[in-house]
């Protein structure tokens, strides 16, 4: 068992706020992920549950005992750095037995502990080795390790695969989705990839400027995200986002003008007709259509193979972008019509609120 | 291409000539103490003779080299690690305890430095006559450990500052305590730089020649003392002169030679990388 | 690291990532009280003397001496010309140094042929010992009939300079220089080679000149360095000793004196403790107008 809760959690570096009230449960063997952007106060955040970085103000509560006076040794956790700062004038050996040593464990038991973590990862063979003998992907592993020997109630992970190329990314991040599965362990891992947050999570916190914006599974987030901000972090390529006017409300949803197209969105909430808000339209949600609301004109084509990206500049000259499956034919400069559901738009109002959605996506119940 | 190539000769050339001058007294000094004393006033200036140990045997009849030679040792070392003993705990409190302060004394520090030898000569040697430590290795040590405190301590402050801090997370996260933090990953992680710290610390301490003229005479003196006794003589004295110097400074020069990329690291002050 | 760290130590006043609450003063006390100790007790004692008639010599002169010594001192030609000698000394130490380490750094960073060896005979004046240096300079490269400079100067013709009796400051001057030379040698070199070599070699697609290169590009980049080379020189080049104690002990008349050599002089030599002390804190206060603006001008140049 490891819950962990975040009672409005401050932290300021002088006069400057950084962490500014976060409150979160995570519940036994939950994977939650920090995802925002560079400087939104992810890191510190860790560091703070970690025990590195002392709380300002609220509480921060392990399996229901406050441990904000706690040192970072006695928490029970682990953490597993971006520079992995592995120990460079000890072996693989010695890096991953080191807090073991320190809590003194008899050394029999602390090789046995040593072996299993280096079983798990495949790195028996490079167990004599130093860091600096290692590739990226090892180095990442005996951090990973070091983590594991420790059996700790909570894992902590700030960006670690930033460091390595594309491909290993990949393979890393697969790993670290069966590690997860095979040590039942509670897990928090901060990262700034999309990809990583959406297939890792089974929650995602997303964070700007010290606040929590939205938390939820990664399909609540894409399919339902609470507000502009959201809804334009997650998803690549972004959400189009176009200014668009009220008409008018009905028990169908909300009737708006855009781009000089009219459509009907099944959303609620209050809108006066004449308002001004925001539709949002996720790229895939687009698509040509002779009969389309929307008119304008191919401006570039991407085409990936698998997918082709239309950037479309529309007649009042908002810039889109259509994502098709397969390789579309559609050529650059050609005037094309997209045509779009309603109901897979969102629309949010002045304050960039999403307004509630009338029906929710199967899988982002 | 023929450029390039010119520019390779030019360089071998320039930079040659320039190592050859820079060296060439020393050269000369060591050329000079295998001669005899009237080869070592011929004009012009011989550079092809019949090489003797005999000035090397005078210096060591007239001067003990030996016990000037320990002396310099035991001082240099003394010193060296009295310095360390001081500053390690100083420069790990300062690198990874900072405080509001922790920049204005080390600053400070630096700033004692500036405080010209000359400026404290009187109180120092009166204080030693009435300490009754004149001509003494203790006192010596003393002197140089402080001399060469405050730029030991920053030296070491920039190693210590290199070290990552994740590292360190790591560790605390991994139960090292304070104690075991400094002994298991800080002081294995620094080795080379409070080596190159040492290094120039020992260089600074064997060369220095203003309090050990002041405050030896004999029994404590060290190299750079038993050098002054042989400022008066002229002329027909360059071998043995020469013999002198070579010996004293032989042993220094040599360790320079050996650590010189150790040394080049603490020298910069951490300032350059 | 290293000085930029302690400049952003003005900004950041929180601590560090890896830094605890914890005070760790019982660590940094004992340095820092020794320090205090080494600065403040002869500080005052020496100000006290300055204050004092005293001489080792004659016990029997003794008293409170108001400003007599500071007054002896200031109307003592000698002080005066031990004043400017020293800001001679170290002004064109410096410039020397700097000017020829800088020259010798961009040639170093060139690859030539044992360039490994030349660079250790090139550093090799640092580790001589300042009394040696001065020594072998003085009978062996500078003496008149035997040196080698003087038979140099016979075999092109030329009359030979009896440089401690004719430009007796300037050898003063070549001596220290030889042996700080390497020092500034050493630390430009480094500089210079931690020069990104992409930028060199934008600037050459850029159209930049050999001449040009180092212009804009090397010579900004060694700014820092600079700075370094002339605060560690100041501090010990404004103590320079030995090499006059075993040339010219200060002379011809008082043409190679220092301040340094002139309270050696006054105090240990004619044993007036009183003068030499007020010399002393006359040392004191140049030392700290130089160390306020080398302090300052440094700790802002070094603020990248
Ligand atoms: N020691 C510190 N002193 C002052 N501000 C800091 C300190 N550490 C981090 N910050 C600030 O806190 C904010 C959050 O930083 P961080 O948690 O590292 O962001 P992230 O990991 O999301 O990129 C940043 O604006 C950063 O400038
Ligand atoms: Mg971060």
């Amino acid at each position: 068992m490891a819950t962990l809760q975040l009672r409005n959690l401050r932290k300021s570096y002088l006069a400057h706020e950084v962490i500014k009230g976060v409150d979160l449960e995570v519940a036994d063997r939950e994977f939650v992920v920090f995802v925002g952007p560079s400087g939104c106060g992810k890191s510190t955040l860790l560091r703070m549950i970690a025990g590195l970085e002392e709380i300002t103000s609220g509480d921060l509560l392990i399996d229901g005992q406050r441990v904000n006076e706690v040192g970072p040794a006695d928490r029970g956790l682990a953490m597993v750095f971006q520079s992995y700062a592995l120990y460079p004038h000890m072996t693989v050996r010695d890096n991953m037995g080191f807090a073991l040593r320190m809590a003194g464990v008899p050394k029999p038991e602390r090789a046995r502990k040593v072996a299993e973590a280096a079983r798990i990862l495949q790195l028996e063979p490079y167990l004599d080795r130093r860091p600096k003998e290692l590739s990226g992907g090892q180095r990442q592993r005996v951090a990973i390790g070091r983590a594991i020997v420790r059996n700790p109630r909570i894992f902590l992970f700030d960006e670690p695969l930033s460091n390595l190329d594309a491909a290993l990314r990949g393979q890393m991040r697969i790993e670290l989705a069966r590690l997860h599965e095979d040590l039942q362990a509670t897990m928090i891992y901060v990262t700034h990839d999309q990809v990583e947050a959406m297939t890792l999570a089974d929650k995602i916190v997303v964070l700007q400027a010290g606040r929590v914006e939205q938390v939820g599974s990664p399909l609540e987030l894409y399919h339902h995200p609470a507000n502009l901000f959201v809804a334009g972090f997650i998803g690549s390529p972004r959400m189009n986002l176009l200014e668009a006017r009220v008409l008018g409300a009905d028990g169908a949803g909300v009737m708006l003008e855009a781009a000089g197209a009219r459509l009907t969105v099944p959303a609620g909430g209050a809108s006066r007709p004449g308002a001004a808000v925001t539709l949002g339209i996720r790229p895939e949600a687009l698509r040509p259509d002779p009969a389309g609301a929307f008119a304008g004109e191919v401006r570039l084509v991407e085409r990936l193979g698998g997918l082709t990206l239309l950037h479309v500049t529309l007649v009042g000259g908002e810039a889109v972008v259509v994502q098709i499956e397969g390789s579309d034919p559609t050529p650059a400069h050609a005037p094309v019509r997209l045509g779009v559901e309603g109901a897979a738009c969102h629309v949010f109002d002045a304050e960039g609120q999403a307004l509630p959605a009338l029906g929710r996506h199967p899988l982002a119940a | 291409m023929r450029s390039s190539r010119r520019q390779m000769l030019l360089a071998t050339v320039l930079g040659w000539g320039a190592a050859l001058l820079l060296f060439f007294p020393i050269f000369w000094m060591v050329l000079t103490s295998f001669k005899s004393e009237i080869a070592a006033i011929a004009t012009p200036p011989q550079f092809l003779f019949a090489p003797t140990l005999e000035s090397y045997a005078e210096v060591q009849e007239r001067a003990d080299y030996l016990h000037f030679a320990l002396n310099s040792v035991l001082i240099s070392v003394g010193g060296t690690l009295l310095a360390l003993a001081f500053a390690i705990p100083a420069a790990y409190a300062m690198a990874f305890h900072p405080t509001a302060r922790t920049r204005s004394t080390l600053l400070w520090m630096l700033s004692t430095k500036m405080l010209p030898p000359v400026g404290v000569l009187v109180p120092i040697y009166l204080l030693f006559r009435s300490l009754g430590i004149l001509d003494t290795r203790s006192g010596l040590v003393v002197i140089y450990a402080l001399m060469n405190l405050p730029i030991v301590v920053w030296m070491l402050f920039t190693f210590f500052k290199e070290v990552p801090g994740e590292i360190l997370e790591a560790g605390r996260m991994d139960g090292a305590r304070t104690g075991s933090e400094f002994w298991h990953l800080l002081l294995p992680l620094s080795v080379p730089g409070i080596a190159s710290t040492a290094l120039l610390s020992l260089i600074l301490c064997w060369n220095e020649a203003f309090w050990s003229l002041n405050l030896t005479t004999s029994e404590a003196a060290p190299l750079t003392t038993f050098i002054a006794s042989f400022s008066s003589p002229q002329g027909l004295f360059f071998a043995k002169l020469s013999a002198a110097s070579t010996i004293a400074v032989a042993p220094i020069l040599v360790f320079g030679w050996l650590s010189q990329r150790q040394l080049v690291r603490g020298l910069t002050f951490g300032a350059v990388k | 690291m290293s000085f930029t760290t302690l400049d952003q130590g003005a900004e950041v006043t929180a601590a560090p990532p890896g830094a605890r609450r914890r005070s760790a003063f019982p660590l940094l006390a004992p340095s820092v009280s020794v320090l205090l100790l080494w600065m403040i007790v002869p500080l005052a004692m020496t100000l006290w003397f300055s204050f004092q008639r005293y001489n080792l010599l004659n016990p029997e002169v003794s008293g409170f001496a108001g400003l007599e010594n500071y007054e002896f001192l200031v109307t003592d030609p000698d002080f005066w010309a031990s004043l400017t000698n020293t800001l001679i000394l170290v002004g064109s130490v410096l410039v020397i140094t700097v000017g020829f380490g800088t020259l010798l750094a961009v040639l170093f960073d060139q690859p030539f042929p044992g360039q490994g060896v030349a660079r250790v005979l090139a550093i090799s004046p640092f580790f001589v010992m300042p009394t040696v240096s001065a020594l072998v300079w003085k009978n062996l490269m500078m003496h008149p009939i035997y040196g080698v400079l003087g038979s140099l100067a016979r075999a092109v013709g030329m009359e030979p300079v009896d440089w401690f009796a004719e430009y007796p400051l300037l050898a003063v001057i070549v001596i220290v220089a030889w042996q700080w030379l390497p020092f500034a040698l050493l630390i430009l070199l480094t500089a210079v080679q931690s020069l990104d070599h992409e930028q060199k070699e934008a600037a050459r697609m850029d159209g930049a000149g050999p001449v040009a290169q180092f212009v804009f590009i090397t010579l900004p980049h060694l700014g820092r360095a600079i700075s370094v080379v002339v605060m560690i020189e100041t501090i010990f080049l404004l103590t320079v000793f030995a090499e006059i104690f075993v040339t010219t002990s200060g002379g011809p008349g008082n043409a190679t004196t220092n301040l340094a050599f002139l309270i050696y002089a006054r105090a240990l030599l004619q044993f007036d403790v009183g003068g030499g002390s007020a010399g002393g804190v006359v040392a004191i206060l140049l030392a700290n107008v130089v160390a306020f603006f080398l302090v300052r001008s440094i700790a802002r140049r070094l603020e990248v």
